[in-house]
């Protein structure tokens, strides 16, 4: 049984990040921006915090320092995005070019600063978030341990972030119209919705969720922050399109690729599937390998935003 | 650089004319020259900040430092960095030409230099005298073979290309450290990485090491050019190439003209992975050293054919020049050191030169009212 504790808990870890960038990335989409800039967002966000956390460790520590540093994480996600958005939107960019601009800029950025700061790149700090047990609900059978034991505030975030992005999107006006905008903005724009600032609007949330996203993968993973968010970026990207571009499909779909993360760490230790025998980076592969497949199954009847990534010109017909 | 107008006589019609105002909407020399000023100066600004003494210093090294700090060795280090990044702009030049977004520059980088590499070290059965060519033909198959499914699936089901190319990336990535590992007579564990090339697998030196002593450069140059040169044929002087322009530009009057779209768009990618392959073998190949490494990150110089392609505004030789450009600019920041300024900045800014000239629209438009204004004013 402690291994299914193990598994679940580790899978958390990786989970919650990829579910938050992912929904990061729906609101984007769904205004109509594509934003392949999220792996550099997520090193941007975890950057800034982590310097946070870094700077400030001797006057705040525990869940509120870890909030604090989720705030800037988020501001700081948010700030960069404007560059994405400022090209998309304004400048009507090819937005995977402008992507890739920002995807390359953020380690740049990161390992510069740190190095210019303190010699080297890696920045280092304590780890004194982690709840070992949550009082009471922490002691309820089977439960208990799954949800409560050696756990981290952020999975109980993006438990809400998850919830409040989906209400948000289908059940208030700001969400039937970012969707309109992603969908038919010269229909959003005919009745008097401003394209561009919805679009802005998702861009922003998405870089937000994004900056968040990296510190909420660095915090469980390491204590030593190296200019990489490993590649999580653009597996949040395969999450999206494997949710379908639906929120709580987007969940499962993280869940799915994080205990394919967790296994692929950490097979050897758990017998079943050591008998197995497979190698690890099968199971690494087995996320992309997934989405490929998902979307020659889905290219027919795809449920993606059908103006994503099209630039908004008024005068278009 | 607008090599559509240097075909007069061909007059191919009104396509190429769309295709010209098109090519020139994503971009121009023009753009291309503004995006690295705004680039350069967006660094200078960085070093300002960081260090307002050594700034100028430091901003001398990176514009002039490839040229002078090294000597004749500095200038053959500069061509050697610019062999595998021409490559991979080659190949997504190639891929932006046929309308393609070919992103998965990093997979089909890594697929490619593990097949030379894999030939290198245990085809020891191959004569001396062709066993690089062979080793390069390997490259290039595997790297085209890992465009395959991209093409396949955008001509087929219209899926995206950008996105399935992200997936290849790191299928492929993965796949090439599984391979590495579990082949005993590749992987060297000690070093966990793969070892080394036996010296006759490596590409010949072709002279280079005469004019440019002591430096990393060798026949690679010379291979990216001749190709960078057979892409610019046929591209432009070749009835294949029009066609897979065509298909860029409207697959279904490219249908309805008698071409096979489906095949063009899947010979585009093909093509595009090829040189992304071969890209791969140049670099390890190299006989300087390089070892594939099993670590889980994407290959760099796979990203690098992106800002090398944007600035050479997708022509093959313009993509040449940009490989070079940037390679300049790189060998000039690691001089920078001795300023202590950290060599990153480059990176910081070939990014910011990236992120320019994704709306050099603007810059093109800015040019033409000052042009346009002055014009009014001569009347």
């Amino acid at each position: 049984m402690s291994y299914v504790f193990f598994l679940f808990q580790q899978t958390m870890y990786f989970t919650i990040p990829l579910m938050v960038v992912a929904l990061g990335a729906l609101y984007s989409e769904r205004s109509g921006v594509i934003n392949i800039a999220l792996e550099g967002i997520m090193v941007m966000g975890a950057f800034v915090s982590v310097l946070f956390i870094h700077t400030f460790e001797g006057q705040l520590s525990g869940q509120a320092m870890l909030l604090a540093a989720l705030a800037i994480a988020a501001a700081s996600g948010a700030v960069f995005s404007l560059l994405h958005a400022y090209a998309s939107i304004h400048m009507k960019a090819n937005q995977v070019i402008s992507g890739t601009a920002l995807n390359m800029m953020a380690p740049a950025f990161a390992i510069y600063i740190a190095r210019m700061i303190q010699g080297v790149q890696q920045i280092q700090f304590t780890n004194t978030f982690r709840i070992e047990k949550v009082p009471v609900l922490g002691d309820i059978p089977f439960l208990g341990p799954l949800f409560f034991q050696k756990a981290y505030i952020t999975t109980y975030l993006g438990v809400a972030i998850l919830i409040l992005a989906a209400t948000v999107m289908y059940k208030t006006r700001f969400g039937l119209r970012l969707r309109s905008c992603g969908e038919h903005p010269q229909a959003a724009d005919s009745v008097g919705i401003s394209v561009y600032k919805m679009r802005y609007a998702g861009t922003l949330i998405s870089g937000a969720l994004a900056g968040a996203g990296g510190l909420i993968f660095i915090v469980p993973t390491t204590v030593n922050f190296n200019a990489t968010v490993a590649g999580y970026g653009f597996l949040a990207l395969a999450v999206l399109i494997f949710g379908q571009w639906k929120p709580y499909r987007i969940a499962l779909a993280a869940l799915f690729f994080g205990f394919m993360k967790t296994v692929s760490a950490a097979y050897s230790g758990i017998p079943l599937l050591a008998d197995l025998g497979i190698n690890s980076y099968f199971y690494k592969m087995i996320p992309y390998i997934a989405t490929l497949v998902v979307l020659i199954f889905s290219s027919k009847n795809s449920q993606a935003p059908k103006a994503e990534g099209i630039p908004y010109d008024k005068g278009a017909r | 650089m607008d090599d559509n107008k240097s075909t007069p006589g061909k007059s191919p019609g009104r396509w190429n004319r769309l295709a010209d105002f098109r090519l020139d909407a994503m971009s121009g020399p023009a753009g291309s020259v503004g995006a690295i000023v705004v680039g350069l100066l967006f660094g200078l600004i960085i070093l300002y900040i960081s260090n307002p003494d050594k700034a100028i210093d430091g901003f001398l090294c990176i514009l002039t430092g490839g040229l002078t700090r090294g000597g004749l060795r500095g200038v053959g280090q500069v061509l050697y960095f610019a062999t595998p990044i021409i490559m991979t702009g080659l190949s997504v030049g190639f891929a932006f030409k046929t309308n393609l977004f070919n992103i998965g520059t990093p997979g089909q980088y890594i697929m490619g230099a593990y097949a030379a590499v894999l030939v290198g070290v245990t085809g020891t059965g191959i004569p001396d005298s062709i066993h690089w060519v062979v080793a390069l033909l390997a490259a290039c198959v595997a790297g085209g073979l890992w465009a395959v499914l991209p093409g396949v699936l955008k001509a087929f089901l219209n899926v995206n290309e950008v996105i399935s190319c992200i997936m290849m990336n790191y299928i492929g990535m993965y796949l090439v450290n599984y391979l590495i590992i579990s082949n005993k007579s590749l992987y060297n564990q000690l070093t966990s990485r793969t070892m080394a090339v036996p010296a006759e697998a490596n590409i010949p030196k072709m002279g280079l090491n005469q004019i440019f002593p002591n430096s990393s450069v060798n026949g690679g140059i010379i291979i990216a050019l001749v190709l960078a040169v057979l892409m610019y044929i046929i591209l432009q002087k070749t009835k294949f190439g029009y066609e897979l322009k065509a298909c860029g530009f409207n697959r279904d009057a490219s249908r309805y003209a008698g071409i096979n779209e489906k095949r063009s768009v899947i010979l585009s990618m093909v093509i595009a992975g090829g040189l992304a392959g071969i890209g791969g073998a140049l670099f390890y190949l190299a006989g300087s050293g390089t070892y594939i490494d099993v670590v889980d990150v994407l290959a760099e110089a796979g990203f690098d054919g992106i800002p090398v392609a944007l600035l050479g505004l997708s022509n093959p030789i313009g993509v040449v020049l940009a490989g070079i450009f940037i390679a300049y600019i790189t060998v000039g920041g690691t001089y920078m050191q001795l300023y202590s300024f950290v060599p990153e900045i480059i990176d910081i800014i070939v990014s910011a030169i990236i992120y320019f000239s994704a709306f050099a629209l603007i810059f093109r438009f800015l040019l033409q009212r000052i042009a346009g204004r002055k014009r009014g004013e001569a009347q």
